[in-house]
């Protein structure tokens, strides 16, 4: 399986910003990500569709940006076709490649 | 005096987007705001400038396309470049931000590259069209600047019905020949402040300016209810300005300054006329001609505003005017009715 995150996607994105704000940008990423995954589990619940797709979309749309590319596919085929005939595995899907994704993140701040 | 950054704002709902997008465009020596949606970006637009919007698509309560089609119904932001940064799903999304006015869509995560080449362009476009609309504001009136920003520009007239108003400074060159022409200059720039002011206040356009004479239209390019009406009562606040203006230069022991004012009022044919480098906004028709000669006329007849018999018989005795019997002028074939007033 291939990695979690893609690290040339970092560097070119530490490149651009600097490596203190990467570092930032991360963390504040970390700290949202929860939030998103929890968004997308109270709209499956209230069957709100549209609630999952926007869920789904900001956390593909973040992950692009960190190279976590499983969770950005994860998340995208969620945005486009909605959680499925097994909506708790969809997302017990996702939730497993951002923890793998957020713990790579976490070993880059780390060094 | 060094240019001020452009300022530019990122409307976004997720967090990590705005600050990365500030950031960026930060690095790129712009100044960078943030709205978390639709709605408090439309807050923040209709309180402060920005030169460019960042614009996401995908945003509660607000979403871009509400924005896009926010935007376009007031005048005053319709003319801010948006480039649209997002990472919706669909070639049809991004067609319809570009038909609602989007200049441009970058897609997410955007390229650092890309974006400095957006952003340069689209800043310097809106550059560009403000420098333009200033220079139109300073060499034509607003009404006319309005009228080529909202039909464009295109040689050709169209036939309106209006009042023309020829207006000069009595003996204006024994004046200036009597003093330096520094004095004579400052002289012109106030006496053209004043006119602007009494044309400005009732509707009508100053189309021409030569040494101390002007030109006004009144009822075109925007039509007017009573033009007639509103160059005759343009003329009485131009020469209660002008006799403030006397105490003032009386007060300074300088000579009067007495001005002539003709009006002649119907159909002529108003629009741009020149070429499609250089062109003006004016009027042709026999009417600004008898407007002139009525101008001229003034001297003879000892009268401050002569005015032809269809603006006498538009404003229909409010304000009373004076007949004068008729006058042949040169170029009419018939002796025409005069009146003072």
């Amino acid at each position: 399986m291939s990695d979690p995150v893609d690290m040339s996607v970092l560097d070119e994105l530490e490149e651009a910003v600097g490596p203190d704000f990467l570092i930032e940008l991360i963390e504040t990423f970390m700290a949202e990500a929860p939030g998103m995954m929890a968004e997308l589990q109270t709209a499956h619940e209230g069957a709100d569709t549209e609630g999952i797709r926007r869920a789904a979309h900001s956390l593909k749309s973040n992950a692009t940006t960190f190279g976590a590319h499983a969770t950005a596919q994860a998340a995208r085929e969620i945005e486009l076709e909605g959680l499925g005939a097994s909506p708790e595995a969809a997302i017990a899907a996702l939730q497993d490649a951002l923890s793998q994704a957020v713990l790579a993140l976490q070993g880059r701040i780390d060094g | 005096m060094a240019e001020l950054p452009a300022r530019l704002l990122i409307v976004d709902d997720n967090r990590v987007n705005r600050l990365l997008l500030s950031r960026s465009v930060e690095l790129l020596g712009y100044q960078a705001s943030v709205a978390e949606n639709g709605r408090v970006a439309m807050d923040m637009l209709r309180q402060e400038r920005f030169d460019l919007l960042l614009l996401d698509i995908e945003m509660p309560e607000m979403d871009g396309f509400e924005v896009l089609e926010a935007i376009k119904q007031i005048p005053s932001l319709s003319d801010i470049p948006v480039i649209v940064t997002s990472s919706v799903e669909g070639v049809e999304n991004i067609v319809r931000c570009i038909d609602l006015g989007a200049e441009d869509y970058l897609a997410k995560p955007v390229n650092q590259v890309l974006l400095k080449a957006r952003l340069g362009s689209s800043i310097e476009k809106k550059r560009l069209r403000d420098e333009q609309k200033i220079l139109l504001k300073r060499f034509a009136t607003s009404e006319v600047a309005e009228d080529l920003q909202t039909s464009g520009f295109a040689l050709g007239g169209t036939r309106v019905d209006a009042s023309i108003l020829f207006c000069d400074i009595r003996g204006f060159t024994a004046i200036s020949e009597s003093q330096p022409p520094e004095e004579t200059i400052e002289l012109l720039n106030l006496y053209y402040t004043l006119m602007f002011e009494a044309i400005d206040s009732h509707g009508g356009i100053v189309s021409l300016m030569v040494g101390d004479g002007l030109m006004a239209l009144f009822g075109a390019p925007k039509p007017l209810d009573e033009p007639a009406r509103c160059a005759v009562s343009a003329a009485h606040d131009m020469l209660d300005m002008m006799s403030h203006f006397n105490v003032e230069r009386q007060a300074m022991s300088k000579p009067e300054i007495r001005i002539g004012v003709g009006i002649a009022t119907g159909e002529v044919v108003a629009g741009y006329a020149g070429t499609d480098q250089r062109a003006t906004y004016t009027c042709i028709g026999d009417k600004v001609n008898l407007a002139a000669r009525l101008e001229a006329h003034t001297k003879v007849a000892g009268e401050s505003v002569l005015i032809d018999a269809a603006t006498h018989v538009a404003l229909d005795g409010e304000p009373a005017s004076k007949a004068l019997g008729r006058v042949q002028f040169k170029g009419f074939s018939d002796a025409l009715d005069v009146y003072a007033v």
